[in-house]
């Protein structure tokens, strides 16, 4: 058998909850080519080069298959993964490059962020998100064990996200089921040719579609009877540059629509498991309950909750750290190892709440910059700031716990916490 | 004891009792004021600023303050930390003697210094004929009050704007004027817009985009006069083509002077060009030696940049004056071998009518330009500049997340033309000339001439231009 690289190895789910020791060793060559024709980047510096370098092509539609690779008689033979089926919906502002991508998401950019049309969007939000943290938190009374996944994680981001955009949160426990069967079917590991994945395959594909068309059904009901919300104000608000096709409107939805909320409830069961970990840390936190702000910025570095972003391929030849990355390559950048990087980050393995010039790549740099960040940001502070103050004497049960399935999106599928009560 | 440890000592007790005179309490000022305590310095620090207010943000006064979005006094500069300085605002220094070490004030009082920082800045250049620039109406914008008064006169309103100079602060307050809805008359003695910054090519763009918003923009001609009524109140303005153009607010945006009048006398390398210095923020004096004890940060300073051949830039950019100040900061608390250069790449920012103008590098520097990225057509492009085969500058239209790249590529002299990017190409991806206007002719710059015969006494002095 052929001995496994570290990126592979960091891709397999026995090391899930902790793939650091393996990306510390991918380091060691900052743009490593796998055996599939793929370059994976992991130092923090190389990977701000590309992602600013216009060589660098974010629609997968440009890359070829690793052509290179098969006739190189790669070891893997290639599934057809997960994404291809969310390729080949129409693009979106994460799937394209300029100029669709900057006209697109400055057509979205209104909606959401705000100005000049209604700067306090996201500030707005901001009695809501406290309400629904509230009334969680109050949920925990008289329990004696929780888990911050189901019990507080998951509920806020999705209640928000359904809000903004507008759709009707009655449909969570449908799109919620498409989005776990499609999330558990993507792997880019040496166990996506396994027969398990290989059947979650086709059940991921089929979640995509069913996924693509409510979003389509929802958008349709929109155009016919104009609702509260960003999606149905895009498909009737025409702005100075008109506005988007259908499918690329539907695809778009999909993308805020799980952006909106997976990346965010794994930020968020992330920090309070960390902090867990980390009792000098959360006592801090507590006796100074403003560092919550450059606390979260530490926590998504910490823990990334975007591990890393495989639709990238290189249009022209790239010479980068002493290696070329040739034309059509494709390209994974591993922010979940970049902000781990000890060339960019003193003890980067260290949780420090008031780290300085902390520029970590939880949310990504140039112009896929995330587009959510902003209402992330507010929604984790609000959380987990509350979480801390409220909670009395929370405890991991165990550690670490157990992980969801994907690379990407990694997060701990529970997290139980015994406590001793909630403060008011 | 060694020598290396009394160095030690000497600069272990000057950080606990050293005095430091900050001049000039703006962006530089501050940021150097808060390096100094960063560095550890617990000594004297005593900040001097002409101006009666706390350090400010300068950008937002041609932008969101002219245009009532933001009061002039809401530009207060967050700070950093605690600086814990004597705080002698509002009085101007108005003299340097390095012989006794001490800074002299316009009300008598004289500072004395261990290390002195000078970060004095610029002020506007005003319109040459005193009498009329001394007429209601007409302004200049540099600091808060003029912000605040040009500001009321807008929105008045006025029944026509005219802009002397096309420049930064001249398009900036035209994009202004028209977002107000005011007619609005731009006079420029260039060819184009911008052009001393960005070239000639860049220039016609920036023209069509103000013709496009509505203005009124006339290049290639001068201002002759200015015409005020009997009450004082600027009316008219006259052309150097003979024509007039009636309007009842004028602004003067002709550039910068350099505040190094109170330089005068005290034998350093000063005059109109700013203060020189090495690339460590050290002054030097007239003679081109480098002083152990005067550095210069901001606007005024003008350094050899290593990018340029080591030409003497002056770059009056916010990010010159925050990491210039913290550069010279931290050397005026240290002692070789840990002095630190300031290398900073030159970068700039401009918003108008609706497009955000990014640059890093030298775009002057240049003297091809090639579009990589974009359409020229919708005004969204990148830019590069170059020189002798190497990328020099980059200049973006909406397109600055990209700048980094081109920035990177400066900094590792790149070639020029830089290599074709992956997709959104311009329609022409050929270099052409970047039509920079040839340098100006100097003007009122004073003699410098060697005295003394014995190589030992030799000296530089300055002495005024006979006219």
């Amino acid at each position: 058998m052929v001995e496994e690289t570290p990126w592979q190895q960091a891709l397999r789910y026995a090391n899930r909850a902790n793939p650091y020791p393996f990306y510390e060793e991918l380091r060691k060559t900052p743009v490593a080519r796998q055996p599939d024709g793929t370059y994976v980047v992991s130092t923090y510096r190389e990977i701000v080069t590309l992602l600013h370098d216009p060589r660098v092509s974010s629609d997968p539609r440009k890359c070829p298959a690793p052509a290179a690779a098969q006739a190189e008689g790669a070891v893997e033979a290639e599934a057809e993964p997960i994404s291809e089926a969310v390729v080949s919906l129409e693009p979106n502002i994460i799937t394209q490059d300029p100029p669709e991508h900057d006209r697109d998401r400055r057509m979205m950019t209104p909606h959401f962020v705000g100005p000049p049309r209604s700067p306090h969007l996201i500030s707005d939000l901001e009695p809501e998100i406290r309400r629904i943290v509230a009334g969680l938190l109050d949920d925990m009374r008289g329990k004696t064990r929780i888990d911050a996944v189901d019990d507080f994680a998951y509920p806020l981001p999705v209640t928000v996200i359904c809000k903004v955009l507008g759709v009707p949160l009655e449909d969570e426990s449908r799109f919620h089921r498409w989005i776990e069967t499609a999330l558990d079917a993507l792997d880019f590991g040496p166990e996506a040719a396994s027969e398990e994945m290989q059947n979650r395959l086709a059940g991921g594909r089929r979640a995509v579609a069913e996924f693509g068309q409510f979003a389509a059904d929802l958008l349709d009901r929109y155009a016919r009877q104009p609702g509260p919300g960003m999606l149905s104000a895009m498909v009737n608000e025409d702005g100075p540059e008109g506005h988007m096709s259908k499918g690329v409107l539907a695809s778009n939805a999909l993308l805020l629509i799980f952006a909106g909320h997976e990346t965010t409830v794994n930020l968020i069961a992330h920090s309070v498991l960390t902090l867990l970990r980390h009792p000098d840390a959360l006592e801090k936190l507590r006796r100074r309950p403003e560092l919550i702000v450059p606390g979260v910025e530490e926590l998504l570095r910490f823990e990334s909750s975007v591990q890393f972003w495989h639709t990238r391929s290189a249009v022209e030849d790239i010479d980068i750290a002493g290696t070329t990355i040739p034309k059509g390559a494709p390209i994974f950048l591993a922010y979940g190892s970049a902000n781990r990087d000890p060339e960019r980050f003193t003890d980067p393995d260290e949780l420090d709440l008031e780290r300085r010039d902390n520029q970590h790549l939880g949310f990504s740099q140039g112009i896929h910059f995330c587009f959510g960040a902003p209402l992330a940001r507010l929604e984790v502070q609000i959380a987990v700031g509350e979480f801390v103050r409220r909670v009395r004497n929370p405890r991991l049960v165990e550690d670490p716990p157990p992980y969801r399935h994907n690379q990407i999106f990694r997060g701990p599928r529970h997290v139980l916490v015994d406590i001793d009560g909630i403060r008011d | 004891m060694t020598l290396r440890a009394t160095v030690a000592e000497l600069v272990h007790e000057f950080r606990a009792n050293g005095r430091i005179v900050i001049v000039g309490a703006s962006l530089a000022g501050l940021r150097a004021a808060e390096a100094l305590r960063e560095e550890g310095f617990t000594g004297s620090l005593t900040i001097i600023g002409d101006e009666p207010y706390e350090p400010y943000d300068r950008p937002p006064l041609s932008k969101q303050v002219l245009k009532g979005w933001v009061p002039a006094d809401h530009t207060k500069l967050p700070r950093m930390r605690e600086v814990d300085a004597q705080w002698r605002l509002g009085v101007a220094a108005i003299g340097l003697d390095r012989v006794t070490k001490r800074v002299r004030l316009a009300d008598g009082e004289q500072v004395p210094y261990d290390r002195l920082l000078i970060a004095t800045g610029t002020r506007a250049r005003q319109w040459p004929n005193p009498t009329e620039a001394a007429l209601q109406g007409v302004h200049t914008i540099r600091s808060r009050d003029d912000a605040a008064q040009l500001q009321k006169a807008l929105a008045e309103p006025p029944s026509r704007v005219l802009v002397i100079g096309a420049g930064f602060i001249g398009s900036e307050v035209a994009s202004v004027c028209r977002e107000l809805g005011l007619p609005v008359t731009v006079v420029e003695r260039g060819s184009a817009p911008l052009v001393g910054a960005l070239g000639g090519v860049i220039g016609e763009i920036a023209a069509r985009m103000q013709r496009d918003h509505g203005v009124d923009l006339r290049c290639g001609l001068g201002v002759s006069s200015l015409e005020g009524d009997s009450g004082g109140h600027v009316r008219r303005v006259h052309l150097s083509d003979g024509t007039a153009v009636d309007a009842d607010v004028v602004v003067a945006s002709l550039g910068s002077i350099r505040n190094v009048e109170w330089l005068e006398g005290a034998g350093l390398a000063a005059g109109f060009w700013g203060v020189g210095c090495d690339a460590g923020g050290r002054a030097f004096d007239i003679n081109g030696v480098v002083t152990d004890s005067i550095y210069v940060a901001g606007d005024v300073a003008r350094a050899p940049h290593v990018l340029y051949e080591y030409q003497f830039l002056a770059m009056e950019h916010w990010d010159n004056a925050v990491f210039g100040a913290e550069v010279a900061a931290h050397n005026m608390v240290n002692l070789e071998p840990h002095y630190r250069p300031h290398l900073l790449l030159p970068g700039f920012w401009s918003g108008q009518f609706g497009v955000n103008i990014k640059s890093v590098g030298v775009p002057p520097f240049g003297d091809q330009i090639v579009f990589t990225q974009g359409s020229i057509e919708e005004c969204r492009f990148a830019a590069a500049y170059g020189h002798r085969g190497r990328i020099v500058a980059a200049v973006a239209f909406d397109h600055g997340k990209w700048l980094e790249y081109y920035g990177k590529l400066i900094e590792h002299s790149g070639p020029f033309p830089p290599p074709p990017v992956g997709w959104d190409q311009p329609a022409d991806t050929k270099p052409m000339p970047a039509e920079f206007p040839d340098p100006r002719v100097p003007t009122a710059i004073p003699d410098v001439v060697l005295t003394g015969h014995d190589p030992s006494e030799r000296t530089a002095e300055f002495r005024p231009r006979r006219h």
